[in-house]
């Protein structure tokens, strides 16, 4: 995982850029079978937030909309693929592309009152959508789909074949792991492909100036609209796989936290970095537990004081810190040949 | 019968002839070994519930009571706290780490209904105890179907049972307006009370009227109750608007024979912003000494508990009811190890949880704990107890099994 990212300069591939990624894949196959289930489960689960907060980072930091409910769009991901399995008796790899279509008419629609709303009122408005989402879904009309306060209790998808690796069984969440895994390699590899063309490049144009990218035969509503419900397509996908991997979807489970969460994973990761998005979702997934352990009393504080000394030593993130030294390690050759640029080009990567 | 009888005396023949090699041997599964019993434990300390989290340190006070003067037949208690911040997503996390990672024997008073759901299918396929859950939900004590899991303090419908136990003996010809809120914990409340009464529910209940947690008030609940013309009323709120409710009834002038559900029982947050006037002559019910009672200040049991708390938990709320929970749970669980003895398995945890029938020096005089293979059902017994403008007084005899 923390090879992925580490060259940034778009165009040529050094050959250790590849070596980084050669040594992740086979690190991230390997992982599951040198560790306990109950790691697997958890590394299962960053996967699965690093989906959730690539889709956020593709609004917030690439289109510098600003939203606090994507928790809201993480609950109804998880509860469409939910209901799908234990009403409809779908399998858990079909509900994924039902729920990330879902949400994407979801987010589409609440990416319309996003046109008037700029900046900090937007977001508001969508925290307002992260406190509204799990009260409705406590609510009794579609309690016979949702089951009200008690949730839905779902079985593991179990493996369709096992085998033996470095001692350990090929058991139900070391397959879930690697599905999830494969959605992940899917998921970044059209974010990747999105944000590094000429859609990619509008979007950083409205961020950074909408009037300029207006002028320049943008269609804002359009585009604006577009990428909030992209956005939210891929938090729900996050959200049904992360309902596969608890087997448990309760509206407890959604709380404004983790829209708040979201955000703070991905800040931590890196705005408007990609490979950040691992980074982020490794803090968001780890350091409660850490704080925990420290303290009983106040592990909120000790989490915020974390957060804090983490954001002191890294203001601009992991990948932001990444970044700097390997800019810093480059500096002599990058000042020989592109002294200008080579800011302008590292900030869309 | 007779093979019953022959069956028993052949395993005590056989047990006899092995007891030698049966005592010394020592049977332990994950979680237990000669000198420590790893006890996992899941409370919120963080988040929208973490009022509870005291709960999950008076119990590690109490451990550590137990630790210092001497164990449990002689073993430690390691007692691992998580906290899951009352996210039942995070339960799950925790309950596998528990029980893959730390190895705990038994995963001891997870607290809530939905993170109780959420961990129930996980541990009863592991077979690894749920034991002693820190909710009132009716569904805990099913042995047949989660034969792992097992209940602790009484249900709903337990104490919905009291309340038309009383109305029978009290008050036969009575009309009762029922007021709920429309969710399990609500329905749970109105089955146990309409199963008390019996064949007479449908006459003897003249109105039930529900209300969602997100109303703003149940004012017109209150306005519709009281044109029913009911004579008994039973208020199945939580607190909020079991405060509303009362303050309602007084202004309205209706005052019919008001029973308040357990939940809705605290003085300081329902019963003060009602109106302790108006409060008066309400009735509830109770199963554990409530420390702010004058009442038990020459009592053992409270003293105990008072001189436990200055000693290993001097930091917390000497009037809080929920380290008086956590105490007695603890203790609850002190009492099934001592019993395992040397056979120290999960099952065997789970059997000895199932064959319990013992006092409990805070729960109320007459209140057991009582178990058996087919009751999962820990706590049943409740009294009734009235407001007298002040606090609560207890009356009458104790209900329940």
């Amino acid at each position: 995982m923390s090879g992925a990212g580490t060259v940034v300069t778009a165009g040529r591939r050094s050959p250790l850029f590849w070596l980084g990624i050669a040594a992740a894949v086979v690190l991230l196959c390997v992982l599951p079978f040198l560790v306990k289930n109950y790691r697997v489960f958890q590394f299962n689960l960053v996967l699965v937030y690093a989906i959730a907060i690539l889709g956020l980072n593709i609004l917030t930091g690439f289109n510098g909309q600003i939203s606090l409910g994507h928790g809201a769009f993480y609950a109804v991901g998880a509860y469409a693929a939910a209901i799908l399995m234990d009403r409809a008796g779908m399998p858990y790899w079909a509900t994924l592309p039902i729920a990330g279509a879902l949400c994407f008419c979801f987010g589409f629609l609440v990416g319309f009152p996003a046109l008037r709303l700029g900046g900090h009122y937007l977001a508001v408005a969508t925290l307002a959508l992260a406190l509204a989402v799990p009260q409705l879904l406590k609510y009794k009309l579609i309690e016979a789909w949702t089951g009200g306060v008690q949730g839905i209790v779902l079985n593991k998808p179990e493996p369709p074949f096992t085998f033996r690796f470095l001692g350990q069984p090929f058991n139900a969440d070391r397959w879930l792991y690697f599905f999830t895994l494969a959605v992940v390699v899917l998921m970044f590899w059209l974010a990747w492909n999105l944000l590094h063309g000429r859609v990619g490049r509008a979007l950083i144009a409205i961020r950074d100036h909408p009037i300029a990218a207006g002028a320049m035969g943008i269609n804002l509503p359009v585009f604006k609209s577009l990428t909030f419900g992209v956005s939210a397509a891929f938090t729900g996908v996050a959200g049904a796989l992360g309902a596969n991997v608890i087997a448990f979807v309760s509206p407890d489970s959604f709380t404004v936290n983790l829209s708040i969460f979201l955000l703070v994973g991905m800040v931590v990761g890196g705005l408007a970095s990609i490979p950040g998005a691992f980074f982020g979702a490794m803090f968001i997934q780890f350091v409660p537990n850490i704080a925990d352990e420290i303290s009983k009393s106040a592990p909120a504080a000790i989490y915020g004081l974390l957060l804090i000394v983490l954001m002191y030593l890294m203001p601009t993130g992991v990948m932001g810190l990444v970044r700097t030294l390997w800019l810093r390690r480059q500096e002599p050759a990058v000042a020989a040949a592109v002294p200008a640029s080579s800011n302008a080009m590292t900030k869309e990567t | 019968m007779l093979l019953a009888f022959l069956r028993a005396t052949l395993a005590g023949m056989a047990a006899l002839a092995m007891s030698g090699a049966a005592l010394a041997q020592k049977k332990y599964d994950p979680g237990a070994d000669d000198k420590e019993i790893k006890i996992g434990a899941i409370h919120p300390y963080s988040g929208p519930a973490s009022a509870y989290g005291t709960i999950g340190k008076a119990i590690g006070a109490y451990f550590e009571k137990i630790n210092a003067e001497g164990g449990v037949n002689g073993r430690k208690i390691k007692y691992i706290a998580l906290d899951d911040g009352y996210n039942p997503a995070k339960t799950v996390e925790m309950a596998r780490k528990l029980v893959e990672e730390d190895e705990a024997l038994v995963v001891f008073n997870p607290l809530g209904t939905p993170s109780n759901t959420a961990i129930q299918r996980y541990l009863n396929q592991k077979k690894v105890p749920q034991l002693f859950v820190a909710t009132g939900a009716t569904k805990w004590g099913d042995p047949k179907n989660f034969p792992w899991t097992m209940g602790w303090q009484p249900t709903y419908q337990a104490e919905g049972r009291i309340y038309a136990a009383h109305v029978l003996e009290t008050k036969p010809n009575a009309k009762i307006a029922v007021l709920y809120q429309n969710d399990d914990y609500g329905k749970d409340y109105l089955k146990g009370f309409e199963d008390g009464l019996g064949d007479k529910a449908r006459t003897m209940i003249v109105a039930k009227v529900t209300y969602e947690v997100t109303d703003p008030t149940v004012d017109s609940q209150m306005v519709t109750l009281k044109a029913s013309g009911a004579d008994v009323f039973f208020n199945i709120t939580t607190p909020k608007f079991a405060a509303q409710a009362i303050k309602k009834a007084a202004e309205i002038g209706w005052k019919p024979l008001h029973y308040l559900n357990n939940v809705s029982s605290s003085v300081g947050s329902v019963l003060t912003p009602a109106g302790l006037d108006n409060s008066r002559d309400i009735v509830t019910t109770a199963y554990i000494k409530d420390p702010t009672d004058p009442q038990w200040a020459n009592d053992k049991g409270y003293q105990d508990w008072v001189a436990f708390m200055k000693k290993y938990m001097p930091q917390g709320n000497l009037a809080d009811g929920f380290n008086v929970y956590g105490y007695t749970a603890a203790q609850g669980l002190v009492q099934v190890l001592k019993q395992a003895g040397d056979n120290l398995t999960r099952e065997n945890v789970m059997k000895q949880a199932a064959s319990l029938d013992i006092a409990l020096p805070m729960l109320l005089p007459g209140v057991n704990v009582k178990t058996g293979p087919d009751d999962f059902y820990p706590i049943e017994r409740e009294q009734l107890q009235r407001f007298d403008g002040k606090t609560w007084v207890l009356f009458g005899k104790v209900y329940g099994r």
